[in-house]
């Protein structure tokens, strides 16, 4: 408590070129330790080619009570969506 | 099952508040750490994924008892990574309980010092080669019938963590049973070994899922909450129906007189572990608490100087960056 590991989240990129995904987290004194934590707890089993850490005290999280403000204006916009258009079968495949 | 008899917490929050929230678990909606929750919800899950981590790195004693003496090299590698992905599991578990607002080394000071618990399993001693097989095959057996069910539990970092720990479990047991089927088509000096490690894993893998359903004061609040998928007495009876057939091929008798098919129930019968055995495991008068728990205190307190050490050293590290800058 008094000096606990500072808390690092883990972001793995898997074989098949995907974005990097978050897959969990872990404590480490420093950010090349946190890197060798992270292959030994999160890829024992080939589950990556490439590794990211952050510290969790650097993330800024939307809040949940952002719900709201922050997602519903797109709700309204459907026109964004391509199933918005209706385009008649014989102008071809679009 | 890791948690047993996990004590559910009281919560004194407002009736409509409480009721908004039964109303998305019982949407199916996960429950995500920023998201408000009941008092009670967040402690219990705490008590209880706290209690699963404590379990999976407790639970690397036992096999870690055997994994310099293992028969082959192979055996030996095969060990080694089935006790270092309990390690994993820990982690993964302590992350999840960390997002509930409660530190790691909080976790650590709770099980060292008794106020948490862990499975009453790994108060057994691990007496021989074929301990490694009735352990992998009945104790990772019966975590799995348990995990299995909570990788859908309301709480998001709770359920993605079982969702990892499954894909990696099948390994641990079916290791083991692959060690059961060697010793069990061995000499018979060695069959005999496998026997005993049943005769005497039999039982306190069946108490792993806690007291029967009819003494568990705690299930009925953290059912409605997602926190527990199963009845204790539920999940008991699909082990036992899944592994009498397994030892049955294995030529071993599971040691129970009253073990009976019954047609109707679609089910065995068997007979109840020994309660207040288990009782008393969980007080701590189990063979191994006392060893198992100074193993882990004797484990913290000669890893201070490292942990303290190599905050030392980053410390040290950033500076000279700053100080080059
Ligand atoms: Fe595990
Ligand atoms: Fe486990
Ligand atoms: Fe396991």
């Amino acid at each position: 408590m008094k000096n606990e590991w500072p808390l690092w989240e883990v972001f793995i990129r898997g074989q098949h070129g995907l974005n990097h995904r978050h897959v969990g987290s872990l404590h480490a004194p420093d950010a090349e330790m946190a890197l060798k934590n992270a292959r030994d707890v999160y890829t024992r089993r080939n589950e990556g080619v490439s590794i990211w850490v952050v510290e969790a005290a650097h993330i800024t999280a939307s809040s949940p009570s952002d719900k709201g403000p922050l997602y519903e204006p797109s709700e309204s916009k459907v026109y964004r969506h391509p199933t918005f258009f209706d385009i008649p079968d014989e102008a071809g495949h679009m | 099952m890791y948690a047993q008899m996990v004590k559910s917490e009281s919560t004194q929050d407002a009736p409509e508040k409480l009721a908004a929230f039964q109303a998305r678990i019982d949407a199916g909606e996960k429950i995500e750490p920023k998201d408000w929750m009941p008092e009670g919800y967040r402690k219990t899950l705490i008590r209880q994924i706290g209690q699963h981590a404590h379990s999976e790195i407790v639970g690397q004693l036992p096999e870690g008892n055997w994994i310099t003496r293992a028969p082959t090299l192979e055996r030996k590698a095969i060990l080694l990574a089935k006790v270092q992905d309990e390690a994993g599991h820990g982690l993964y578990l302590y992350c999840a309980a960390e997002t509930l607002a409660v530190s790691r080394d909080e976790l650590t000071e709770m099980l060292l010092d008794g106020r948490m618990k862990y499975s009453s399993i790994f108060n057994y001693p691990t007496l021989t080669w074929a301990d490694m097989g009735a352990v992998g095959w009945l104790v990772d057996g019966a975590a799995i019938m348990n995990q299995v069910p909570l990788q859908r539990t309301s709480y998001g970092p709770y359920s993605r963590a079982m969702i990892r720990i499954c894909k990696e479990e099948s390994f641990h047991q079916r290791q083991g049973y692959h060690i059961m089927m060697k010793m069990a088509q061995g000499t018979p000096a060695q069959k005999k070994m496998a026997q005993d490690a049943l005769n005497r894993f039999w039982y306190p893998s069946l108490m792993m899922f806690g007291p029967s359903d009819k003494d568990s004061v705690h299930s009925a609040q953290s059912m409605k909450w997602k926190i527990k998928m199963n009845t204790n007495d539920e999940l008991r009876q699909k082990f036992v129906d899944q592994t009498v057939p397994q030892a049955e091929f294995l030529g071993l008798t599971v040691p129970d007189d009253t073990l009976r098919w019954n047609e109707d129930k679609g089910g065995y019968d068997f007979a109840e572990p020994d309660w207040s055995e288990f009782f008393d495991v969980i007080q701590g008068n189990g063979p191994c608490n006392t060893e198992r728990l100074a193993a882990r205190n004797k484990a913290w307190d000669e890893g201070a100087w490292v942990r303290e050490g190599l905050m030392a050293h980053a410390a040290k590290k950033r500076a000279a960056k700053l100080a080059a800058e």
